[in-house]
C-alpha cells in the first residue's frame, strides 16, 4: 500500500518535532515531506532563548560562598556546621520547585515552539546526557548547552555537557583526584556518551580517568581547571600516548569513527525504528564522520532520505510519555490551570524530566508501557476532557531532602481535592480544530479523524469500539468525543 | 565488571528484539482456573522505603558505642522489646515480638552489597534490580522470576504489586507485573465497553501475524491487563477474608493480598510498599508512627493466615534500601547510611530469632556499618528454597544460600 504524503507528513513532524498542531493541518496534504522538512529546519536554526526558572534565592546562594560566615565570628563550628546543613536543606528545597518549573517551561516550548526539530533534538540528548542532581542552577546551565547545541556540533555538545557542573558532580569529578583518581566520569563519558560497551579497555578508563583529573566546578557553575590534583603524567589512551588532559581525550574520541557508529545507532533507532538497518546506520555514520559530528546535517540525511518514509518506519515507534504528552496539548489547544499536573503524569507514566532512573537514562520502546501506565494513558484524552481527578500516585522517592513530597502545591486549596486527588483543569480551545477540520459529515469526519491521529493503517482500531465512547448528540459532541477516542486507543500511542 | 555490563547489553537487545519474535497474540479469556491451593508457598515482600533505620528498630541495648553516638535518639534498654540480653525491638513492634516467641520471626543482621550507594534512588534500583553497585540494569529480580514463570502464559498474575504504579523489581525482559490498587477499582477500569470490544475485535483481525510489531505488543499488554483484572477480581471476592484490618493504606494493602491467598489465586508473589523512613529531622515520631501502622496491618495479617491454616505456606520479608548512619545527626535524625536489617516473618522458618551476631559498632566504614550478609544471597534463598525457581538464572551468578528457610 502506498503511503501518501499527509501520513508521510505526520510521520515526520511526529518523529522530527512534537506532532502534528492544529492550527496547521489544511497544509499537510500538498507539501512534500522535503519541503516541510525545510522549513522544520529553518525554525529550527538559531538557538531559542534560554529558559530561565532558577528563583533569586538559588542564584543568590550559589553566587557567593557556601555560607558566609564572616560576620558571624561569635559562631561556634558546630554553629556553623548547622547554618551550612540549613541552607543546603534550602537549596535543595528551592531547586526542587525550580526544576518543576523548568520541566513546565520546557514542556511549552515542545507544544508552542517553531523550533520543533531543536526541541526534540534537545528532549533525545537530554537522555542521552542523562543527570539528575537537585540543582537547579546546574541543571539548567545543562539543558542552555544542551538546547543551544542540540543541532550543532556534537564535538561541542561534548565538551559542553562533560564541562558543566551538572555532569561532573552527577558523576563524581570532583571527586576524581591525581593522588585518588574515581573513574566514573570517564566509564560514562566512553560507555554511554560516545564509543559504546566493547570499544575500550579498562586500562583505557583508568588512563582517561587520570587525564580527567582536575576538572570541576565552581560553586556558580562555572568550569574550572584544577592544576594542583591534575595528573601531569604519560597516559595511554585508545591506542596513543601523550601526556594528555581532559579535552585532549575528548578529541582522542571522537577521532574514532565507532563514536560515529555508535551515536547513529543510537538516533537511528529512537528516530527512525527500534529494528536498525546496519546498511543505512553505516551509512549515515559514515557521512556523520566526515562532515564531524554535524547534527544538523545527520538529521537532514535521516529526514530527507527514502527509507525513512518506507511503510515499515510508519507508527512503529512508542511515544514517550513527554512525546505524548506535549502530542495531545499540540492537537488540542488548551490551558491548564494547573500546569503542575504535566510533572506528575510525567512520573506516572515513567519519564520524569530531570530525574533519569539512571546514568543511562530512559531505556525506550516497549520499556514505557506495562499494565499501569498504558492504562493511564488510556484514560487521560477523557480526563483531560472531562475534568476529572486523577487520584493515582507516583512512587515517592522518599526523600525528605529532595523535597519529593512537595510534588504539588496546594494551589489555593483549588487544584488539589481532598482525598489526595488531582485535577487537570485544562480547558481545551476546540474552535481551532473545528475551524481548520471544517466538516459536518461524520463518517468522512471519523476518516479524516483517524488519519490525522492514528498513524496505522486505517480500521486498526476497531470504529465500532472506538463508537462506544462517542456522543452523537450534536455535531460538536461528536466531533470532541471523537477525538477523545481516537486518542484513547492503543494506536495513539505510536507515531 | 566488563562482562558484567555486557550482560545488562544482553539483556537489554533481548527485551528489544523480543518485540519481533512471531508470537501468538495471547487473548483468550482464562477462566480463572489456575491456583495455587494450600502447601504452595506465597512470598510477600515489604518494602520501607526512604531508608529505615535499623540500629533503632533491633537496638543493642548492650552497646556503649550506640548511646554515645544517639544521645537523644537512642532508645533505653527498659524502653524495648526485649529479645536477647542485648537485642531489644523498637517498643511500637508488639506483634514482631509475640512472633518472635513464638518462634515465627527471623532476623537477619547487617545485610548489605558491596560499595554501598547513599542515593535513595539508585540504592532502591540496586536492590530491586538485583545488580551490582557498579552495574545498571533495566530488569528486576521479580520480574526476571516472572520471565521464568510465565513463559507462554497468558496470566501474568504470578507477581503482583499493590500500587498504583509498578517498581522495577516487578519488570521483566518479557513479562511486566501487573501492579493495581484495588482490584474492583482494576476491574472497572479495564471493564469499559469499549477497551473489551478493541481488544477483541483486534484479535479477530489480526491472529496470523508473521512479525510481532509495537502495536501488537500494546494489545497483548492491554489484553493481559482485561484478563488480568478479570481474574483478580473474581478471587479478591471469591473467599474474602472477614478478618479486620486496620483502615490504613497498608492495612488495606495485607487485606487484598490475604484475600487473594486465601482465594488460592495463582500469585506466588506479593509486593507491598510503606513509607516514608527517610528521618533526617525529628526521627522518633516519625518511625513509631509508621512502625504502629505497620504492627497493626501485619497483626492482622499474621492472626488472618493462622487462622485459615495458611501461615506455613506464608513467608513475609522487609527490607530497606540502606540503613541509617550510626550517629545521630543535629537536627535530632539520622542520615543515609548503608547495610541494615531485615525480617522474616512466617510459619515455615526452619531458624527462627536472631539468625546472626548484632552490627558491630566497632569496625565502621566512614561511620556506617559494615555489611555481612550480601542481600542477594537473601533473595537466592527465597527463590531457589521458597519459590523453587532457578536463582542463578535470574540473579546472573550464584550465591550462598541461606538455611532459614
Amino acid at each position: 500500500m502506498a503511503v501518501n504524503n499527509q501520513t508521510r507528513n505526520q510521520h515526520l513532524l511526529g518523529r522530527a518535532g512534537f506532532g502534528i498542531a492544529a492550527s496547521t493541518l489544511q497544509r499537510l496534504d500538498d507539501i512534500t515531506p522535503h519541503k516541510l522538512y525545510k522549513r522544520l529546519e529553518k525554525a529550527s536554526a538559531t538557538p531559542t532563548k534560554a529558559l530561565d526558572t532558577v528563583s533569586p534565592f538559588v542564584k543568590e546562594a550559589m553566587a557567593g560562598k557556601e555560607m558566609d560566615d564572616s560576620n558571624n565570628a561569635m559562631m561556634d563550628t558546630d554553629a556553623r556546621k548547622a547554618a551550612r546543613a540549613e541552607q543546603r536543606k534550602q537549596i535543595n528545597k528551592q531547586s526542587n520547585a525550580d526544576i518543576r518549573q523548568l520541566s513546565i517551561a520546557w514542556m511549552n516550548e515542545m507544544v508552542s515552539s517553531e523550533a520543533q526539530l531543536r526541541e526534540k533534538m534537545a528532549l533525545f540528548w537530554h537522555g542521552h546526557f542523562a543527570s539528575r542532581v537537585n540543582n537547579s542552577l546546574y541543571q539548567q546551565q545543562l539543558l542552555r548547552v544542551i538546547r543551544e547545541n542540540a543541532l550543532g556540533s556534537f564535538g561541542d555538545l561534548l565538551r559542553g555537557v562533560s564541562k558543566s557542573a551538572s555532569m561532573l558532580a552527577f558523576l563524581n569529578n570532583q571527586q576524581n583526584r591525581k593522588k585518588k583518581p574515581n573513574e566514573n566520569f570517564a566509564r560514562e563519558v566512553m560507555e554511554l556518551f560516545t564509543l559504546g560497551r566493547g570499544h575500550y579497555s579498562e586500562k583505557d578508563i583508568k588512563e582517561a580517568a587520570r587525564a580527567f583529573t582536575g576538572w570541576g566546578f565552581e560553586r556558580d557553575g562555572t568550569f574550572v581547571f584544577r592544576e594542583k590534583v591534575h595528573d601531569e603524567g604519560m597516559k595511554t589512551i585508545l591506542g596513543s600516548g601523550g601526556n594528555f588532559d581532559g579535552d585532549a581525550v575528548l578529541d582522542l574520541i571522537l577521532q574514532q569513527k565507532q563514536t560515529a557508529l555508535f551515536l547513529c545507532t543510537k538516533i537511528y533507532r529512537y528516530f527512525v525504528n527500534e529494528v536498525v538497518d546496519t546498511q543505512q546506520v553505516g551509512w549515515l555514520a559514515d557521512r556523520f564522520y566526515s562532515s564531524q559530528y554535524d547534527i544538523g546535517k545527520l538529521m537532514h540525511d535521516i529526514f530527507t532520505s527514502d527509507w525513512f518514509y518506507e511503510e515499515r518506519n510508519i507508527g512503529t515507534h512508542i511515544k514517550s510519555p513527554v512525546e505524548y504528552l506535549a502530542g495531545i496539548r499540540r492537537f488540542l489547544p488548551m490551558t491548564l490551570r494547573n500546569e503542575e499536573v504535566q510533572v506528575l503524569l510525567q512520573r506516572l507514566l515513567g519519564q520524569w524530566l530531570f530525574n533519569p532512573p539512571n546514568v543511562a537514562g530512559w531505556p525506550g520502546g516497549t520499556a514505557w508501557i506495562d499494565s499501569s501506565s498504558l492504562m493511564l494513558r488510556l484514560r487521560i484524552p477523557g480526563l483531560i476532557r472531562g475534568d476529572e481527578t486523577i487520584s493515582i500516585k507516583p512512587k515517592g522517592n522518599d526523600d525528605v531532602q529532595m523535597g519529593g513530597k512537595e510534588l504539588l502545591p496546594a494551589g489555593g486549596g483549588k487544584t488539589k481535592k481532598a482525598g489526595g486527588s488531582y485535577q487537570m483543569l485544562a480547558h481545551i480551545d476546540w474552535t481551532v480544530l473545528d475551524k481548520a477540520l471544517d466538516e459536518t459529515n461524520r463518517e468522512v469526519l471519523y476518516n479524516k479523524l483517524e488519519a490525522l491521529l492514528l498513524q496505522t493503517p486505517p480500521g486498526s482500531a476497531d470504529k465500532d469500539a472506538v463508537m462506544k465512547l462517542v456522543d452523537q448528540t450534536t455535531d460538536e459532541t461528536y466531533l470532541q468525543t471523537l477525538v477523545i477516542a481516537l486518542m484513547s486507543t492503543p494506536e495513539y500511542q505510536l507515531c | 565488571m566488563l562482562l558484567q555490563r555486557r550482560t545488562f547489553l544482553k539483556m537489554g537487545s533481548l527485551a528489544t528484539a523480543s518485540l519481533f519474535v512471531p508470537k501468538m497474540l495471547q487473548a483468550i479469556i482464562r477462566k480463572g482456573d489456575e491456583t495455587l491451593p494450600a502447601g504452595n508457598k506465597v512470598l510477600v515482600i515489604l518494602q520501607l522505603s526512604g531508608g529505615n533505620d535499623g540500629l533503632n528498630t533491633v537496638i543493642p541495648v548492650r552497646n556503649d558505642i550506640y548511646y554515645r553516638s544517639r544521645p537523644a535518639l537512642g532508645l533505653a534498654r527498659e524502653k524495648t522489646l526485649s529479645l536477647t540480653d542485648e537485642a531489644g525491638l523498637h517498643p511500637e513492634l508488639t506483634c514482631f515480638k509475640s512472633l518472635y516467641d513464638e518462634g515465627h520471626l527471623g532476623i537477619l543482621n547487617s545485610v548489605g552489597y558491596p560499595d554501598p550507594d547513599r542515593s535513595h534512588f539508585r540504592s532502591m534500583d540496586i536492590w530491586q534490580s538485583a545488580s551490582a553497585s557498579s552495574e545498571v540494569w533495566q530488569t528486576g529480580w521479580l520480574g526476571r522470576y516472572l520471565d521464568q514463570q510465565c513463559k507462554a502464559c497468558d496470566l501474568p498474575t504470578q507477581a503482583l504489586e499493590i500500587d498504583d504504579t509498578l517498581s522495577l523489581a516487578l519488570k521483566g525482559e518479557l513479562q511486566k507485573a501487573i501492579a493495581l490498587k484495588d482490584p474492583r477499582q482494576l476491574y472497572n477500569n479495564s471493564h469499559q465497553e469499549y477497551l473489551k470490544r478493541l481488544s477483541e475485535a483486534y484479535r479477530a483481525g489480526h491472529h496470523q501475524l508473521e512479525h510481532e510489531r509495537p502495536v501488537d505488543y500494546l494489545y497483548q499488554t492491554m489484553a493481559g491487563t482485561l484478563n488480568s483484572a478479570d481474574y483478580i477480581f473474581e478471587k479478591s471476592k471469591a473467599k474474602e477474608t472477614t478478618t479486620v484490618y486496620p483502615k490504613t493504606e497498608l492495612g488495606k494493602n495485607l487485606k487484598t493480598i490475604a484475600s487473594l491467598i486465601l482465594s488460592e489465586a495463582n500469585t506466588r508473589v506479593y509486593y507491598v510498599s510503606v513509607g516514608s523512613f527517610d528521618t533526617h529531622v525529628g526521627q522518633e515520631g516519625q518511625q513509631a508512627r509508621l512502625f504502629k501502622q505497620i504492627n497493626e496491618a501485619v497483626t492482622a495479617f499474621t492472626q488472618d493466615m493462622k487462622d485459615n491454616r495458611r501461615f506455613e505456606d506464608v513467608l513475609l520479608f522487609t527490607f530497606s534500601e540502606f540503613g541509617r548512619r550510626v550517629a545521630q545527626n543535629a537536627s535530632n535524625g539520622t542520615d543515609h547510611g548503608t547495610a541494615n536489617n531485615m525480617f522474616f516473618i512466617g510459619g515455615g522458618l526452619k531458624q527462627q530469632g536472631l539468625l546472626n551476631a548484632l552490627p558491630n559498632l566497632e569496625e565502621l566504614q566512614d561511620g556506617d556499618l559494615k555489611y555481612e550478609v550480601d542481600f542477594k544471597s537473601v533473595y537466592a534463598t527465597v527463590l531457589k528454597q521458597w519459590l523453587a525457581a532457578d536463582d542463578v538464572a535470574i540473579l546472573g551468578k550464584e550465591m550462598p544460600r541461606l538455611s532459614f528457610i
